[in-house]
């Protein structure tokens, strides 16, 4: 079960009002939606100016990505991004369950800047399927909007892959060059936007007060995950530190943090005083990425997480590139052989030459993933890694790695019934 | 000029290491990795042999 954390008196633009409910069209227009008095030159302005960046996990300036795609050889395609493969994350599923119109209608105003001819919405939920295609029969978007539906895979969310497979491929990442901004979906310029992304896109079309002045681009839907309580789902304005979200999440001493989904490595303790801040993160070797972070208790040893994570990475890899099929094994064989307390000074020497040298080399990002999990294991935690090669770990023994499968969040399921909300929150509020 | 790999192509047939020794080197699997992404001059030649002698077309070269 994962619980949805509201911190009372703080602005949460896009969890709304009431997360906990599905948005009807009624209730996201009185709100403030699809309003049509800010054009698509001034939304483009404005994301600019709070300098909204991608929440899929790149962090790539948005308005940026608006401007090189309107201004694209041939017609431009929109695509919402609701593909979320990374395990620990729930947001984006949560986001199209509960608020479909929101993103629709940040999707509409990408088309509207870009100059766009039709639009998609790519995922692979079922439930988010079915509230896309609801939201979409209650209200004529005004132009094409096909829903896409993938199966669920780490890669499938990649920008090129989403691509291959709305062409009609399967949904794994191509080489770059070129990149979809240029030559997307059908050959056309093609903006391939992660659905919280487009969801602040709408949020900054409100007038300025209800936004909150740096409300849209100022906060991060989140997903905190660890054993020592329940995943959280929760918006938090940057700035906040990672130890103010450990405690959110119920874990109050954290003995490391697996940051942004799989791509953000694993921290130290002593990195829970970085503030949630894309530059800072950067500059400690980390990255907010899809803004799914998980803490670890003490029935959670680094060791055997990062050899979890690489298990599951290697089990993801869309096996296309050679040098991701073996470096993704080598990396992991080697990862459990440390949680096992069987691994050499050499095997140790060898992590840290993989973990310098793979990134970059495959076709899509997973191979540096997995790289990162490595070195950052080696950088953050030298001791353990120098203790676990000698002897075994009683918590990595208590904690083989099943591919993943503990590193899942399960989605929230917003309630659709808004006939009879509950006293504290009215179906319609904000 | 610019040397690229394309990752999904390498099947690690090794025979662009001949030809272009400085500028690509082989990883302990055997797939190319590349030393050398922007060009000079005189690595050109080297390169489009490399390209060239690749069996499956997972090297390129652009402006």
């Amino acid at each position: 079960m994962t619980l949805i954390h509201m911190a009372p008196g703080r602005s949460a633009p896009v969890l709304g009002p009431t997360p906990n409910q599905v948005e009807s069209l009624a209730c996201y227009l009185s709100r403030g939606g699809y309003r049509s008095d800010v054009g698509p030159a001034e939304l483009l302005a404005r994301a600019e100016a709070v300098d909204l960046r991608g929440h899929g996990g790149a962090g790539f300036p948005t308005a940026v990505k608006l401007r090189a795609v309107r201004d694209g050889v041939g017609t431009p395609v929109v695509v919402a991004n609701g593909e979320e493969g990374e395990p620990g994350s729930v947001k984006d599923r949560w986001l199209l369950r509960a608020r479909p119109h929101l993103v629709l209608d940040g999707l509409i105003r990408a088309a509207r800047i870009t100059g766009a001819d039709r639009a998609y919405v790519y995922l692979s939920d079922a439930a988010a399927e079915r509230g896309v295609r609801a939201a979409l029969a209650e209200r004529d978007p005004g132009l094409p909007v096909y829903v896409v539906r993938t199966e669920p895979a780490y890669v499938a969310g990649e920008e090129s892959a989403v691509v291959r497979c709305i062409d009609g491929g399967p949904a794994l990442p191509k080489a770059k060059p070129p990149r979809v901004f240029e030559h997307g979906v059908g050959g056309a310029p093609t903006l391939v936007s992660n659905v919280e992304t487009l969801a602040r896109l709408a949020l900054l079309a409100l007038p300025v007060p209800s936004a909150g002045g740096s409300g849209a681009g100022g906060s991060a839907l989140l997903t905190l995950s660890g054993t020592a309580g329940a995943a959280v789902l929760t918006e938090r304005q940057f700035g906040v530190t990672l130890r103010q979200l450990a405690v959110i999440q119920g874990t109050f001493d954290p003995s490391a943090v697996l940051m942004g989904g799989l791509f953000g490595g694993l921290l130290p303790p002593d990195a829970l005083d970085l503030p949630l801040d894309r530059t800072r993160l950067a500059e400690g070797g980390t990255g907010l990425g899809c803004g799914a972070i998980r803490f670890l208790a003490p029935d959670e040893c680094p060791v055997s997480v990062a050899a979890d994570a690489v298990d599951y990475l290697s089990v993801e890899s869309s096996r296309q590139c050679g040098v991701c099929v073996s470096g993704t094994r080598a990396l992991r064989d080697t990862l459990v052989a440390l949680a096992d307390g069987r691994c050499d000074a050499d095997g140790v020497v060898k992590l840290a030459r993989w973990a310098q040298g793979l990134p970059g080399r495959g076709a899509c990002g997973l191979l540096d993933a997995a790289a990162r999990l490595a070195g950052t294991l080696l950088a953050g935690f030298p001791h353990l890694v120098e203790a676990q090669r000698r002897s075994p770990c009683p918590v990595c023994a208590a904690t083989p790695p099943d591919a993943g499968r503990r590193l899942r969040v399960p989605v929230p399921v917003p309630a659709t019934d808004t006939s009879r909300p509950s006293r504290s929150t009215p179906a319609c509020v904000g | 000029m610019k040397l690229h790999i394309d990752s999904t192509r390498c099947q690690g047939y090794g025979e662009c290491l001949p030809p272009a020794p400085g500028l690509i080197d082989l990883d302990e699997w055997g797939y190319a990795r590349l030393l050398v992404v922007e060009l000079t001059g005189d690595q050109e030649t080297a390169a489009r042999a490399a390209v060239d002698a690749c069996p499956n077309s997972a090297l390129r070269l652009e402006r």
